[in-house]
């Protein structure tokens, strides 16, 4: 298991190892995480694997500690993840707040499964939107292959890297806990983005006034920046202040930087979409019995397409809108009581009707399922 | 003249927050000294808060620094050291921090000997919220949210430590300057984990509801008199020494740090690999 699997192109795979190598390929060199199934071969692969290229690993004593060790090793300068699954991202949710507020860059892998139990479903989709205290805006990939699972990891690096905001990979147990084959990608085919470092010495520097994409560059610990990283409202110095202008004006630019970019950063497949009259809006696993669906709806003669959200926040709306506006109707199909749909309608609002589709019984739809639904909406 | 010290604190950081007589300026002037007289690379050094009158020390206290999460200072760290250990990583609380709300991450890090330097400012309640009974809160004692006493039993932070596998542990009061310092001095030199206690006045809340002293004068005066050496208390009955604050330096061990022990893990896992 030398460095980057580079022996073979070809590996047969389980979904939570190919997060961990997707990780160690994108640079991450510091994992933290607590026990929870089904998210646990993501530690132990990474506790495996993370001294073989000089990172460091380390079991704590519970989310909380998870998800502060990797703030705490990424302001020094080292790309950190932490895994956990639905019940555990509750408690993570704490730490979010201060990398979104602190602007730091982290990646978090959410295993989702139902409450209580190990079984499928998308019930995190809005907790991993909206589960932190505050104002913000979240990046979340939502993969749904082995194959994604690896490479969205590393996407999620990039992300986070690149807009210094906490970036989740939105994973399913059915996905991770899932072997198949993938591609590793030799690592000049792979695109790796670092954090833009400051061009200014120290006493020039102001570690919270944003360059033009709205992202303020960073310095590492012990480059003698001393830089502040606080949760309370900070000034571009860094500064604690009780400014209410300067605290509207900081988080303004913290989702700013999200939604002014929403082209680079929202990512999506369309399959068959061209001529559709009708069209499903899902994600990740979903989207693998969907595309199923409509061939087999293709197969009888019905114009259905696929619109698979590869990034399911940021949500882009003029992407769900101009969609809309070329179908007759819109299915939302999910492994829960129908969240993410209420955001869909929303966008459509007035321009086409958005049905839902939602199974909330631990697993996903099948092909037939979704089929039949898009038989009787025709 | 500017004051010889000045370059430590951050500029544009002054006026600071707190109340007249608190025991945190103390704290913040003794570790100033403690680094300045260590002559300490203060571009190497990180300093970790959380919240509250003593967790804000790192917005004064100019180094690289962490701010704002309740208790999880010790969390913050862990990470912070692994990631690069040539780092001087102190961490600053207050006995909310420390013992309440952070008391897993404490043990946890005690318990690894994570080498980081923990200053905890036990003025045994929380100030900044408006004076509530905290776990080192003495037993009868008066605070905004025990009007008829405490009935609960204060921790002792140092045989909490102690018992978790903290290295070096020394408890001092704002009383105590000059030992306090040197026990500073002692713990960021140690390698591994160092705990400070520092039992301090806050005589906006303590001072006044429990001990009905609003005189910072008066507080100081309360705890030096109610504190008692190590070496005095192994002559002291069980009774003599109820209500007393022992001070001294209680352990100084040498065993591997986590730090350290990762690198035989790093090692090997580099051998097998090639």
């Amino acid at each position: 298991m030398a460095g980057i699997k580079t022996s073979s192109d070809f590996e047969f795979m389980l979904g939570n190892h190919a997060i961990a190598e997707g990780a160690i390929a994108a640079g991450c060199r510091f994992f933290a995480g607590y026990p929870i199934t089904p998210a646990n071969e993501i530690s132990e692969r990474m506790s495996e694997r993370l001294p073989e290229v000089g990172g460091k690993f380390i079991q704590m004593e519970d989310e909380l500690g998870s998800i502060y060790a990797i703030i705490g090793a990424s302001l020094a300068g080292v790309k950190a993840m932490t895994a956990t699954a639905s019940a555990g991202y509750n408690y993570m949710q704490e730490g979010i707040e201060f990398a979104v507020a602190t602007e730091t860059p982290i990646v978090i892998v959410d295993v989702m499964r139902i409450r209580g139990a190990e079984q499928p479903t998308h019930a995190d989709i809005m907790q991993v939107r909206w589960g932190a205290a505050g104002d913000h805006e979240m990046i979340v990939l939502a993969p749904s292959s082995v194959q994604e699972l690896f490479d969205f990891t590393i996407e999620a690096f990039n992300l986070s890297e690149k807009y210094r905001n906490p970036v989740v990979v939105l994973s399913e147990m059915t996905i991770s806990l899932m072997r198949e084959k993938i591609r590793i990608p030799h690592p000049e085919e792979i695109t790796i983005v670092n954090r833009k470092h400051p061009t200014v010495p120290p006493e020039k520097f102001f570690p919270f006034e944003a360059e033009e994409d709205g992202v303020p560059p960073m310095a590492r610990f012990g480059e003698g920046y001393r830089v502040l990283y606080t949760i309370n409202p900070h000034d571009k110095r860094g500064m604690i202040t009780g400014d209410l202008e300067i605290y509207e004006k900081l988080y303004q630019r913290i989702i700013e930087k999200i939604i002014r970019n929403l082209d680079d950063i929202v990512k999506f497949k369309e399959y068959f979409i061209e001529d559709a009259d009708i069209a499903i809006v899902t994600y990740g696993s979903e989207a693998r019995a969907a595309l199923e669906a409509v061939r087999m709806a293709r197969a009888e003669g019905i114009k259905a397409g696929l619109l698979k959200l590869i990034t399911v926040w940021p949500f882009h709306d003029a992407l769900i809108r101009s969609l809309a506006e070329r179908v007759k109707k819109i299915i939302v199909p999910e492994i829960n009581i129908g969240k993410y749909y209420r955001e869909v309608q929303r966008a459509c609002e007035g321009i086409t009707k958005v049905v839902s589709l939602p199974i909330n019984r631990g697993r996903m739809h099948s092909p037939k399922e979704i089929l039949s639904k898009i038989r009787s909406e025709m | 003249m500017a004051h010889p010290n000045l370059n430590y604190l951050r500029p544009g950081s002054l006026p600071h927050m707190y109340c007249p007589g608190c025991g945190v300026g103390q704290i913040l002037n003794c570790l100033i000294y403690a680094v300045k007289e260590l002559d300490l690379d203060m571009n190497k050094v990180v300093t970790i808060g959380g919240v509250g009158c003593t967790s804000r020390i790192p917005a004064y206290f100019n180094t690289d620094a962490i701010h704002g999460i309740h208790g999880r200072n010790l969390a913050f760290a862990t990470g912070v050291k692994l990631a690069n250990p040539e780092l001087s990583v102190l961490v600053i609380m207050g006995d909310g921090d420390c013992a309440a709300i952070g008391g897993n991450h404490l043990i946890q890090a005690a318990r690894r000997n994570l080498d980081v330097t923990v200053i905890v400012n036990n003025n045994m309640n929380y100030g900044m919220t408006g004076g509530q009974v905290s776990p080192t809160t003495p037993t009868g004692a008066t605070t905004t949210t025990t009007s008829r006493g405490n009935i609960e039993k204060p921790f002792d932070l140092c045989k909490l430590v102690e018992a978790a596998g903290g290295t070096f542990i020394s408890r001092w009061t704002t009383a105590h300057i000059p030992q306090l310092i040197n026990s500073i001095k002692r713990g960021i030199m140690h390698r591994g984990f160092s705990f400070i206690e520092v039992v301090a006045q806050c005589p906006t809340q303590f001072g006044r509801y429990a001990l009905g002293l609003r005189d910072p004068v008066e507080n100081l005066r309360w705890l030096r008199e109610n504190s008692v050496t190590k070496t005095q208390a192994e002559k002291m009955s069980e009774e003599e020494l109820r209500g007393k604050i022992i001070v001294g330096d209680f352990v100084e061990k040498d065993e591997p740090t986590l730090v350290e022990q990762y690198e035989v893990i790093l090692k090997k896992a580099q051998l097998i690999q090639r």
